[in-house]
C-alpha cells in the first residue's frame, strides 16, 4: 500500500484520513523509504538506525508505541511486527496540531486521541489500566537521563504522582478501597484543565528539512 | 565620594570656629542634603504605597502606576508651590544606571525561560519589526502631517521627527509589567508583550542613535553608507549585547559554584555581576537592557542550583523590593517631572497627532504580524489576543528619558517633545492602564490559571517532550523540539559540569524540585497545623474518612522493598488533612494535660544552649547552632540507646514485657478493641513529669490506635510493630528496614529527652514506637524517598548532610 500511494486517489483518501497534506505526506514517505531502506514495511530495528533517538530516554516505549496495534487500529490488540506506511501515518496524525476550523466536538475528539496514545504508552499490558508499577517504570525511565538520580527517588515519585492521581480521580476513599491503577476516564480527569493541544504536537513542515540516518 | 569633601568642609569650619566653644550639638542640614532627601522620597513614594493598598476597590480599578503618577504631579505641585523651582526630576542617569537595571534584571532573573524562548520568533519579530514599523510609521505620518501646516512654524527637518518617532515607538517594559502584572492575561500573551517590551531595547537604542547622529550631523550630510552603518550598527548592538549578557551570565554561574564558604554574600554577586554586565554593555554602547535581560536569563538555572536555599531567597526578595522600588520612584518621578512650566511647549496638533498615530500604527502592526506569524505558529494569536497586544503597547520611563537626553541646541523643539512625551506616557499609563482591566475581561481574554505544580503534570509534560523531539528525530524534522533536546542534551553533558555544584548536578530536575516542593508543603502545612493545635500528637492521624488507598503490594522482588510498600501503604493514609477529622479527635485528648507536657519538653530541651544564638557575626549567621543542638540530642540519644541495649537489668527486663504487650497489642488491633491501658508505662518510672508526658503519648497513641485499626492494615502494622521489635532487641539480622527504625527511635528519644534521666531510662511504650506522633516521615511525599536504599545509615545523615542533596533532609525534624 505504501508504495501505491503516488495514485492520486489513493493519496487523497489517506490524506482525508490523517489530515495531512498530501505535500506532507510526501515528505513523510520519503523519510519512510529512508527508515526502511525502500521497504514496503518498518520492522522495529529500523529505527535504530536514527542517532538522535539514541539519547531519548523513553525511547524503547516511543518505538513501541508505533507498533502498538492499539494505535493503529480500533478494536485490535497487541503487537505488530512490521508496519506499513498508512500505519506510519497513522501515528504521525497522532501530533498534528489542531486546526482553527474544528469545533468542539471535533476538538474534543482530537484532544482524547492524543491523550489515548499516551496513556496506551503507560498501559504496558494491555489491560486498560496503569498500575503503579507500570507508572514506576514510566519514571525511572523518563528520569534515566540524569545519572545522579536513584532509581529509588524515581521510584518514590511515581508513588507520589500515582498518590496524587489516586486523590485526584478518587477523592475520598473508604479504608478497605484500594486504588488499584489509573484507568483512561481517569488519565482524563487529570487532564482536565490543561490544554495538552499545545502540548502534543509536532508541525509537520511542508519543505524538506534535514533528515540525517544512518 | 561625599565623604571626603565633607570631612573637608568639618575640617574647614572647624578651623574657622576654633575660637568659638565647642558645640555639643549642631545642625548641619547642607552635610545630608542630598542622600537624605532621596531617603525622604523613597519613604513618601512607599508609604503612598502602603495608603494605596489601605483600599482594595481603589487598587483594584486603578493600576498603581497610575496613582503613583498622579501622586507624583500632586507632590511635585507642592513643591513648585513652596519654593516655585522645580528641583526635582527624573534625569536620565539617575534613571539608566539606577532605576532601570534592577527591573530588568528582576525581569531577566525570573523569566519563564521555557516560554520566552518557545516565543523567540514571535517576539523578536514585534520587536525588531514593529518597533522600526512604529519609529518609521509615526515619524513619517508627523513629518507628513506638518507640511500641511496644522502644526504652524516648528524647528524641525525630517530627521527631528524620525528622532521623535524612534523614541517614542518602543513600548515600554517598566509600564508594561506594571500594569500586566495586575490585569493577569494568559502566559503566552503575556510573554510576547512583555518580550517584546524589553528586546526592543536594542531597537529602541540603535534608532535614537542613528537619527541623534543624523540629526547633530545635519540632513545634508547623510549618506547611504551612514544609513548602512546604523543597520550594521543594529546588529553589533543587539548581538553584542546579548553576548555580553551571556558572558556575564557564565561568569555568574561560575563564580556562584564556589562561594559556599561565602553565603552570606552569595547574593551580591547576583546583583553585581549582572550590574557589571549591564555597565560594560553600556561602556560598549551595546544594548544594556539585553545584557542585563540575557544575564538574567540565562544564569538563573545555574545559580539558583549553586546557592543555598537562604540566600536564593535573599536573592528573591532583594530584587523584588529592589524592582518594585525602582518602579514606584520611577512613577512618581514621572509625575513629578512634569511639574515644571520650562519644559513645556504645547502644541495641540502635534501632541494629538501623536497620540493617534501611535495608536492607529500600533494597532497596524500588531494585526500585519500576527497575520505573519500565525501562518508559522501552532498556537494561534487570535483577534482577543491582537486587540490586548496593541492595546498593551504602553510607553513609559524609557521614552522619557530618552527625550530628556536631547539637546537643545541640538534639537530645537525639544520642549515640545518632552511635552509630547510625557502626555503620551500619561496617557497610556493612566487611560490605557486604567481601561486595559475592564477591557480584557469584556472580551474575556484567557487568563492565566494558579494552579499548584502537579506531580504529575510534570512527569506527562516531561514525556511529552521525550516524544515529541523523538517524534521530530523519527520524522526527521528540525523543529523545535529538536533544538531543545540537543540544547538540553548539551547542557547536560557539559555546561552544568561546568557551572553546577557536584552537589546540585545530583539534586537538579525539575521533577524532583516539584516533588521536593510538594513534600515541603505538606510538611509544612503539617507543621502548622500540630502548632495551631499547640501539639504534635496529631500529626500521626490518618482519619479514616480522608484516606487515598493506592495498592502498593504489587508483587516485587525483594523484601525491603516489600516493606517499603507496606510502609508506603501504611503512610498513605494523611494525604489531606481534614479539619473537621481533627477537631473531633481534639475534643477526646485532653487540652490541659497536651499543654502541661509541652510545656515541660519545652523547659527541659536543651534551652540553655540557645543563649548561643544571641552572638553577633557578620559573617555568619547563626542558624547552624540549632543544627547542632539537634546534632548533640542525637548523638546523645543514640549513645543512650546503645547503653540501654547493652544488658542492663532494666532494659532486658523491658523488652521482654514489651514484647509481651507488643504482642498482646497485636491481637488487640486484630481483634479491632480500642483503648489500650496504660500498663505500657513502666511502674518504676519515678519522675512525675515523664509520667505526665507518657499519659499525653499514651492518649494520642490510643487515638491514633483507633485509627490504625480502623485502618485495618494488619500487615503494615505487622511489619512495623516486627521491625520495632526486632531493632530495640538489638538483632541487627532482623532489621529489615534498619533506616526506618532508626528514624523513629531518634524522635522518640528526642521526645524523652534521655537524657534528663538518670540510669533508669524511661522506656517509650511500644505503641509509642509504632505509632509516633511526632515523626517528620509520615508527610505523605517525604515518606518514600526517605526510604531508599542508600539513606541506611541516619548517623551519616545527621553527620553529613552536606553529602545528600538537600530535599531529603528532615528538615522538618528540627523545628
Amino acid at each position: 500500500m505504501g508504495s501505491a500511494h503516488s495514485v492520486p486517489a489513493e493519496m487523497r483518501e489517506l490524506a482525508d484520513r490523517t489530515g495531512f497534506t498530501s505535500e506532507q505526506i510526501e515528505h513523510l514517505h520519503r523519510r519512510f523509504k529512508q527508515l526502511s531502506q525502500d521497504q514496503l514495511t518498518i520492522r522495529k530495528e529500523n529505527f535504530d538506525s536514527i542517532p538522535d533517538l539514541e539519547f531519548n530516554p523513553i525511547r524503547g516505549k516511543i518505538v513501541h508505541a508505533f507498533f502498538d496495534k492499539r494505535n493503529l487500529r480500533q478494536e485490535s490488540d497487541g503487537l505488530a511486527d512490521e508496519i506499513n506506511f498508512e500505519d506510519f501515518l497513522t501515528i504521525m496524525s497522532y501530533f498534528r496540531p489542531i486546526e482553527m476550523n474544528m469545533d468542539e466536538e471535533q476538538l474534543d475528539r482530537f484532544r482524547k486521541e492524543k491523550l489515548k496514545f499516551l496513556f496506551h504508552m503507560y498501559d504496558s499490558d494491555h489491560d486498560g489500566k496503569i498500575t503503579l508499577q507500570e507508572y514506576r517504570n514510566v519514571v525511572e525511565e523518563l528520569l534515566s537521563g540524569n545519572p545522579h538520580l536513584e532509581k529509588e527517588s524515581a521510584r518514590s515519585i511515581a508513588d507520589g504522582a500515582m498518590m496524587e492521581a489516586a486523590s485526584i480521580c478518587v477523592g475520598q476513599m473508604g479504608p478497605d478501597q484500594v486504588y488499584e491503577g489509573i484507568t483512561f476516564e481517569d488519565f482524563l480527569k487529570m487532564w482536565q484543565g490543561i490544554d495538552i493541544e499545545t502540548k502534543m504536537h509536532v508541525r509537520f513542515l511542508n519543505v524538506d528539512t534535514i533528515a540525517h540516518c544512518y | 565620594m561625599a565623604l571626603p569633601a565633607a570631612l573637608g568642609q568639618r575640617s574647614s569650619e572647624s578651623h574657622k570656629n576654633s575660637n568659638q566653644s565647642f558645640a555639643i550639638v549642631s545642625f548641619k542640614w547642607d552635610h545630608v542634603k542630598e542622600p537624605y532627601i532621596i531617603a525622604l522620597w523613597i519613604l513618601v513614594a512607599s508609604l503612598a504605597k502602603i495608603v494605596f493598598h489601605l483600599s482594595h476597590r481603589v487598587t483594584r480599578v486603578v493600576p498603581e502606576s497610575a496613582l503613583l503618577i498622579v501622586l507624583g504631579l500632586f507632590l511635585g505641585g507642592i513643591v513648585w508651590a513652596a519654593d516655585h523651582l522645580a528641583s526635582f526630576s527624573l534625569t536620565p542617569t539617575v534613571f539608566f544606571f539606577y532605576l532601570l537595571p534592577p527591573i530588568v534584571l528582576d525581569a531577566g532573573y525570573f523569566m519563564p525561560n521555557r516560554l520566552f524562548f518557545g516565543n523567540l520568533g514571535s517576539i523578536l519579530l514585534y520587536a525588531v519589526i514593529g518597533t522600526v514599523w512604529n519609529a518609521a510609521t509615526t515619524g513619517l505620518s508627523l513629518y507628513g502631517v506638518y507640511l500641511t501646516g496644522i502644526m504652524g512654524e516648528l524647528h524641525s527637518g525630517l530627521l527631528d521627527f524620525l528622532l521623535f518617532g524612534s523614541l517614542i515607538a518602543a513600548v515600554d517594559p517598566v509600564a508594561v509589567l506594571a500594569v500586566f502584572e495586575e490585569v493577569h492575561v494568559n502566559e503566552v500573551l503575556f510573554i510576547i508583550v512583555f518580550g517584546e517590551s524589553l528586546l526592543n531595547d536594542a531597537v529602541t537604542v540603535v534608532l535614537y542613535n542613528v537619527f541623534d547622529s543624523f540629526v547633530a550631523i545635519g540632513a545634508t550630510n547623510v549618506t547611504g553608507i551612514e544609513c548602512l552603518k546604523g543597520i550594521v550598527s543594529f546588529f553589533v548592538v543587539s548581538l553584542g549585547g546579548t553576548l555580553v549578557g551571556i558572558f556575564f551570565a557564565f561568569l555568574l554561574s561560575l563564580v556562584s559554584r564556589f562561594t559556599k564558604h561565602v553565603r552570606i554574600i552569595e547574593p551580591g554577586f547576583v546583583f553585581i555581576i549582572s550590574y557589571l554586565s549591564y555597565l560594560t554593555a553600556e561602556m560598549l554602547s551595546l544594548s544594556a537592557i539585553l545584557a542585563i535581560t540575557f544575564c538574567g536569563i540565562c544564569c538563573q538555572k545555574y545559580v539558583k542550583a549553586n546557592i543555598s536555599e537562604q540566600s536564593s531567597t535573599t536573592v528573591k526578595y532583594t530584587m523584588k523590593m529592589l524592582a518594585s522600588g525602582a518602579e514606584t520612584i520611577i512613577f512618581m518621578f514621572l509625575g513629578i517631572s512634569a511639574v515644571d512650566p520650562n519644559i513645556w511647549t504645547w502644541n495641540t496638533a502635534f501632541i494629538l497627532l501623536t497620540l493617534v498615530f501611535i495608536s492607529v500604527y500600533r494597532v497596524i502592526g500588531v494585526i500585519i504580524q500576527t497575520w505573519i506569524l500565525n501562518r508559522y505558529r501552532t498556537v494561534q494569536l487570535e483577534i482577543i489576543d491582537q486587540v490586548v497586544m496593541s492595546y498593551g503597547g504602553l510607553r513609559g520611563a524609557v521614552a522619557f528619558a530618552l527625550v530628556a537626553l536631547l539637546e537643545e541646541d541640538k534639537v530645537k523643539d525639544r520642549n515640545l517633545f518632552v511635552s509630547t512625551t510625557i502626555i503620551v506616557v500619561f496617557f497610556t499609563v493612566i487611560f490605557q492602564g486604567l481601561t486595559i482591566k475592564p477591557l480584557v475581561q469584556w472580551l474575556k481574554v484567557k487568563k492565566t490559571e494558579h494552579r499548584e505544580p502537579k506531580l504529575n503534570e510534570k512527569l506527562h509534560g516531561r514525556a511529552f517532550d521525550h516524544i515529541l523531539s523523538a517524534i521530530e528525530d523519527i520524522s526527521g524534522q528540525i523543529g523545535h523540539h529538536y533544538l531543545r533536546d540537543k540544547w538540553s542534551n548539551f547542557d547536560r553533558k557539559y555546561l552544568r559540569k561546568i557551572l553546577m555544584r557536584r552537589s546540585a548536578q545530583k539534586s537538579r530536575d525539575q521533577i524532583l524540585n516539584v516533588f521536593h516542593e510538594l513534600n515541603l508543603k505538606d510538611a509544612i502545612s503539617y507543621v502548622a497545623e500540630g502548632e495551631r493545635r499547640g501539639s504534635l500528637a496529631f500529626i500521626r492521624s490518618p482519619s479514616t474518612d480522608n484516606m487515598v488507598n493506592v495498592d502498593f503490594s504489587t508483587p516485587l522482588p525483594s523484601t525491603v522493598e516489600n516493606s517499603v510498600s507496606y510502609l508506603l501503604r501504611e503512610k498513605a493514609g494523611p494525604v489531606c488533612l481534614d479539619m473537621q477529622a481533627l477537631e473531633q479527635r481534639r475534643k477526646s485528648i485532653r487540652d490541659t494535660e497536651d499543654t502541661l507536657a509541652h510545656h515541660t519538653l519545652q523547659q527541659y530541651l536543651y534551652k540553655p544552649r540557645q543563649e548561643h544564638k544571641h552572638l553577633y557575626s557578620r559573617h555568619e549567621i547563626m542558624h547552624s547552632e540549632d543544627d547542632k543542638q539537634d546534632k548533640e540530642i542525637f548523638h546523645r540519644t543514640m549513645r543512650k540507646r546503645l547503653e540501654s541495649f547493652k544488658s542492663t537489668k532494666l532494659g532486658i527486663n523491658h523488652s521482654k514485657k514489651l514484647n509481651k504487650i507488643h504482642k498482646r497489642d497485636r491481637g488487640q488491633k486484630r481483634r479491632n478493641s480500642s483503648v489500650i491501658p496504660n500498663g505500657n508505662i513502666p511502674s518504676e518510672n519515678p519522675v512525675q513529669n515523664f509520667a505526665l508526658k507518657e499519659k499525653d503519648l499514651e492518649f494520642s497513641e490510643s487515638e491514633e490506635n483507633n485509627d490504625y485499626e480502623t485502618l485495618h492494615l494488619g500487615k503494615g502494622v505487622d511489619f512495623l510493630a516486627n521491625v520495632t521489635k526486632q531493632n530495640f532487641t538489638d538483632a541487627p539480622a532482623g532489621i529489615d528496614n534498619p533506616v526506618f527504625s532508626a528514624d523513629d527511635d531518634q524522635s522518640i528519644y528526642m521526645k524523652f529527652s534521655p537524657w534528663l534521666s538518670s540510669e533508669d531510662t524511661v522506656v517509650p511504650s511500644q505503641r509509642a514506637r509504632v505509632q509516633l506522633p511526632y515523626s517528620p516521615d509520615n508527610f505523605r511525599r517525604l515518606t518514600p524517598i526517605r526510604l531508599s536504599n542508600k539513606s541506611t545509615d541516619s548517623f551519616l545523615l545527621a553527620d553529613g548532610p552536606e553529602d545528600r542533596p538537600r530535599s531529603f533532609l528532615p528538615e522538618s525534624t528540627h523545628m
